[in-house]
């Protein structure tokens, strides 16, 4: 029992140190300072426990934790990802009097479901995995609770995402009832294509997991919430729930349902068509950058469906990779963001961005190279993602998909270059405050040196990406 | 040689970008001109070293570098033979060239238009060493980000509508292309193209693959019916914008035609001739007409472009020595010619700020040098023997004359059409009725701008007269090129019969 409590170590560290960051806040007046480098340094803290924790699959407490390399990728790349999104808010969150010592334990919290939900190998600690992540993300979407815009977003995702995990649980009983057991891997076994009441089970899980990623017709909450939320929770929400949703996505395709690939697989190739369609349209008359990231999220997680559609060992790879410098583009545009603050407010609006490359050339040419990234362009890293994604569809011969999704492509393309043309060729010339914000300004560049220098070693990440399906 | 010259060649002009987006700024940017001068003149010069050490006799690639790039997939190489080193040459030359024209005409955000010409100028030359589709691909796609910009930031008043007709255009035509390397990858297990030339595309998946690739490649030419982004973004664009992107941006699709369509899906060459044949001449002649049109002169240099595009791409598809050799000569020689009437609108742009034919005439009388290298641009576009326009359209008819009789009738057809427009322009222009007070004060051509349009002008004369060189670089490659064509095609026939 010990050893198995030593496979769980980043898990007991993280609730551990919640737990006392959490009395110390309550003790302490005034010390949102202190519990944010707190979390950072516990942040930092489970990455090098991860670091140090063997790579070999261990299953324990009844086979229903799972460590392996595919999760602790997970767990990785949620971290740092947290980290810098948390880093990088910072004086926005100081800015915008959300301040509060609950800010950074809430995401914490976030983070420790979401650990649950990447290493979970059955059915109830995946659910409360799920849940302890959604109920932080209710109180993250409105913790700026004087803002009725917030507060409205936070009502929002909440009762749409109670409904979600509702049909999610619904599909867990269903899947228990017809197999007999909540183990994935029993599950796994039990399932085939003659078992109805288990497919009628999938669907309503898949409804859930296409929810929390958000992908059509399950996207709804998206433009609201990421446009109410305040831009550090924004950020935070547009990459890590992200992650966490998709990997679990590609853990049910993966494991408990691998046998059923042909049920799933056109529901998956609709979501990921559907998404990729609606996110490159939707996006072309809005006006809110928050609000055209989320379409523009909406149509990224459609090409990472389309990864998974593939059904195949490739194709999950390939999804991973996606969602990875998926990440890496989101946290730099955001960071962006924080840059834009005019007369103390910050500006949200495409057009407030005009004509800035004549007083802000850095931010700017960063601005360009993260969207000219996320609209594919080569030699971007924006472009490789995509790259392995159509490499992997076409090895199954779904070229219907492939040219769908390169078609809109080429139509999401139009809105990246509209946000480019307003920094660019408008003659006016906006200046924003001079933010001499050091985080801020090494996140983006750190974002910007990664998607430029991609193209010089781009096996490096496929190397880590192929080692983590191989149980 | 184990020094890698090509990896030196593509990534010295993006290096020396570094160097001027990390210098500080000064007055007249002096400091940034002088970098990306120097950088591109040894970019040239080396390119020239390059040429010289170039094996001519043997037909297969050389200084190839090869780098494994992604895990069991693609490798990163590089490669020059007899017919992109022309390519390259080309554009190491007219880079300085647009370099030395922006310090006239390019007056807000120097450093940032001389990083842009040195980005597209990495992007061109990777296009044109690469020996992997993926690698071609990457350099192919990239160089759309420099010249969105250069259009859309340095262009005229509707320079958005042209830089995002342009881009989106390219993009679109592109994308097909990108799936089809894919389906190549999954069918031959390499993306490196001499490799794929011995596995052989089974024929029929030949002709979808070829169509891919010349969706990408015709709107690049541009081909009719996709040429219409090419006015719109020549007449918005910079004049180093321009020249750049009638220089040698459009002779990609034309080198792709050579270096991917033909080498890797002959069958598919083979059965899609007619088709290349009959949208040449409509180009030949539909918009030599719309060129005899137009009133502004940029707009006219454009339409000829497409022109002479389309005898590019016939000469390519006539599949005979002269008519393969006489297309690239002619890429050549538009890539000159075209690059020096548009610096010659430039010049006058620059001083006038008007491109309309109509409020110009008897330049002669005021600025006489300028007006004579005109004439001789003008002249050498038209076709006049003596200069490289002539060879490059005399070749193509040539060989479009053995394979079939009345396309190349029609094509000669465009030869007095291109005159025509040619004639009236420089009639309307240097020559006829000043209605313009503003020209008598005109200044004639300063001593930069006599570089660089009495190099060009050199050149063309040079190489109508005496096109050894180039004929001879080409030699070697060309019929290595059709000796593998036609042998595909007789084993194709075999197999048929069988």
């Amino acid at each position: 029992m010990i050893n198995n409590l030593n496979i769980l170590l980043p898990e007991i560290f993280l609730s551990i140190s919640i737990l006392s960051i959490l009395m110390l806040g309550v003790f302490l007046k005034k010390s949102f300072n202190l519990i944010f480098n707190l979390s950072s340094v516990i942040i930092i803290v489970t990455i090098a426990i991860i670091f140090n924790s063997s790579n070999d699959t261990e299953k324990v407490f009844l086979d229903s934790f799972s460590r392996d390399s595919f999760s602790s990728f997970f767990k990785i790349l949620i971290l740092v990802s947290t980290f810098f999104v948390m880093n990088s808010s910072k004086s926005f969150i100081c800015d915008n009097k959300i301040d509060k010592f609950e800010y950074p334990i809430i995401i914490l919290t976030s983070i420790l479901g979401m650990f649950f939900m990447v290493s979970s190998n059955d059915l109830i600690l995946f659910y409360l995995g799920l849940e302890l992540q959604s109920l932080a993300l209710y109180i993250l979407a409105s913790i700026d609770r004087d803002n009725l815009r917030s507060s409205e977003s936070g009502i929002k995702y909440f009762v749409l995402s109670a409904l979600s995990s509702g049909l999610l649980l619904y599909g867990c009983s269903l899947l228990y009832g017809f197999t007999g057991s909540t183990n994935f891997d029993l599950i796994s076994s039990e399932l085939n294509s003659t078992n109805i009441g288990a497919i009628f089970a999938m669907v309503f899980i898949l409804v859930g997991l296409a929810f929390k990623v958000s992908a059509v017709p399950f996207h709804m909450w998206t433009p609201d919430v990421y446009e109410g939320a305040p831009t550090s929770i924004t950020s935070f929400f547009a990459v890590v729930p992200k992650v966490a949703g998709l990997a679990l996505l590609i853990k049910f395709m993966f494991i408990p349902f691998a046998n059923i690939l042909l049920e799933w697989q056109t529901i998956i190739i609709f979501i990921s068509v559907a998404s990729m369609i609606l996110g490159a349209v939707a996006a072309i008359v809005q006006k809110n950058i928050k609000r055209l990231l989320a379409y523009s999220s909406i149509g990224h997680i459609g090409y990472a469906l389309a990864g998974v559609a593939t059904g195949a060992t490739s194709g999950y790879e390939s999804s991973v990779l996606y969602i990875t410098i998926y990440v890496v583009m989101n946290i730099g545009a955001f960071s962006c963001l924080y840059l834009m603050k005019k007369d103390g407010v910050y500006k949200e609006n495409i057009s407030d961005l005009s004509g800035i490359s004549k007083k802000h050339p850095v931010l700017a040419i960063s601005f360009l190279i993260i969207l000219f990234s996320l609209a594919g362009i080569p030699p971007l890293a924006g472009f490789f993602a995509k790259f392995y994604i159509f490499k992997a569809v076409l090895e199954q011969n779904m070229y219907a998909l492939a040219i769908i999704g390169l078609l809109t492509t080429v139509i999401s393309a139009f809105y990246y270059l509209r946000i480019i043309k307003t920094i660019y060729f408008e003659d006016k010339s906006i200046a924003f405050d001079n933010v001499n914000n050091k985080v801020v300004q090494f996140t983006i560049f750190l974002s910007c040196t990664i998607l430029i220098s991609f193209f010089l070693y781009p096996s490096i990440l496929n190397n880590i990406v192929n080692t983590l399906f191989f149980n | 040689m184990n020094f890698p010259i090509l990896s030196t060649l593509i990534f010295l002009p993006l290096l020396s970008s570094l160097f001027i987006f990390l210098s500080k700024d000064q007055k007249n940017n002096r400091g940034a001109i002088y970098i990306s001068l120097f950088a591109s003149v040894a970019t040239f010069l080396l390119s020239l070293f390059l040429w010289y050490s170039l094996d001519l006799s043997s037909p297969k690639f050389q200084f190839v570098e090869e780098k494994f790039w992604i895990n069991n997939f693609i490798k990163f190489k590089l490669g020059v033979d007899g017919i992109s080193i022309l390519f390259i040459v080309l554009t190491t030359f007219i880079t300085p060239i647009c370099i030395i024209s922006c310090i006239n005409s390019v007056k807000d955000r120097v450093k940032e238009f001389l990083i842009a010409i040195l980005v597209l100028e990495t992007f061109m030359i990777g296009v044109f060493c690469s020996l992997d589709l993926v690698i071609f691909y990457l350099f192919f796609e990239a160089g759309l980000i420099p010249m969105f910009l250069i259009i859309g930031v340095w262009g005229g008043p509707k320079r958005v509508y042209s830089a995002f007709k342009f881009f989106l255009y390219t993009l679109l035509g592109s994308v097909l292309m990108l799936v089809a390397i894919i389906i190549i990858y999954w069918l031959t297990g390499t993306t490196d193209i001499t490799l794929i030339q011995d596995i052989k595309i089974p024929k029929e998946y030949q002709n979808l693959l070829w169509l891919a690739f010349f969706s990408s490649f015709a709107v690049k030419t541009p081909m009719w019916p996709v040429h219409t982004w090419l006015p719109d973004a020549h007449v918005e664009a910079p004049t180093a914008g321009s020249v750049i992107l009638a220089a040698i941006l459009l002779k990609m699709a034309g080198y792709g035609f050579l270096r991917f369509s033909i080498p890797l899906f002959p069958a598919a060459s083979d059965f899609f001739t007619p088709l290349i044949y009959a949208l040449s001449i409509i180009a030949i002649i539909y918009t030599s007409l719309v060129a005899l049109m137009q009133d502004d002169m940029k707009k006219l240099i454009a339409y000829s472009s497409v022109a002479h595009m389309g005898y590019v791409t016939l000469g390519i598809f006539t599949f005979t020595k002269q008519g393969i050799e006489g297309s690239i000569f002619q890429m050549i020689s538009h890539g000159l010619i075209s690059a020096a009437l548009f610096l010659c609108v430039g010049v006058v742009y620059d001083r006038l700020k008007s491109r309309m034919i109509s409020s110009y005439g008897g330049l002669v009388s005021y600025i006489p040098k300028y007006s004579f290298l005109f004439l001789v641009f003008a002249l050498a576009a038209l076709g006049l023997p003596g200069t490289t326009g002539f060879l490059g359209e005399f070749l193509v008819l040539a060989g479009s004359f053995q394979k079939n009789y009345i396309v190349a009738m029609l094509a000669t057809i465009g030869v007095i059409l291109g005159a025509a427009y040619i004639l009236w322009l420089t009639k309307r222009v240097i020559f006829g009725q000043t209605n313009n007070e503003e020209i008598k004060n005109l200044k004639d051509i300063n001593k930069l701008e006599i570089v660089m349009l009495v190099s060009l002008a050199f050149l063309i004369i040079f190489f109508g007269v005496f096109p050894y060189p180039l004929i001879e670089t080409l030699n070697t490659s060309v019929d290595n090129l059709m000796m593998n064509y036609e042998q595909s095609l007789i084993e194709m026939n075999l197999a048929k019969n069988d």
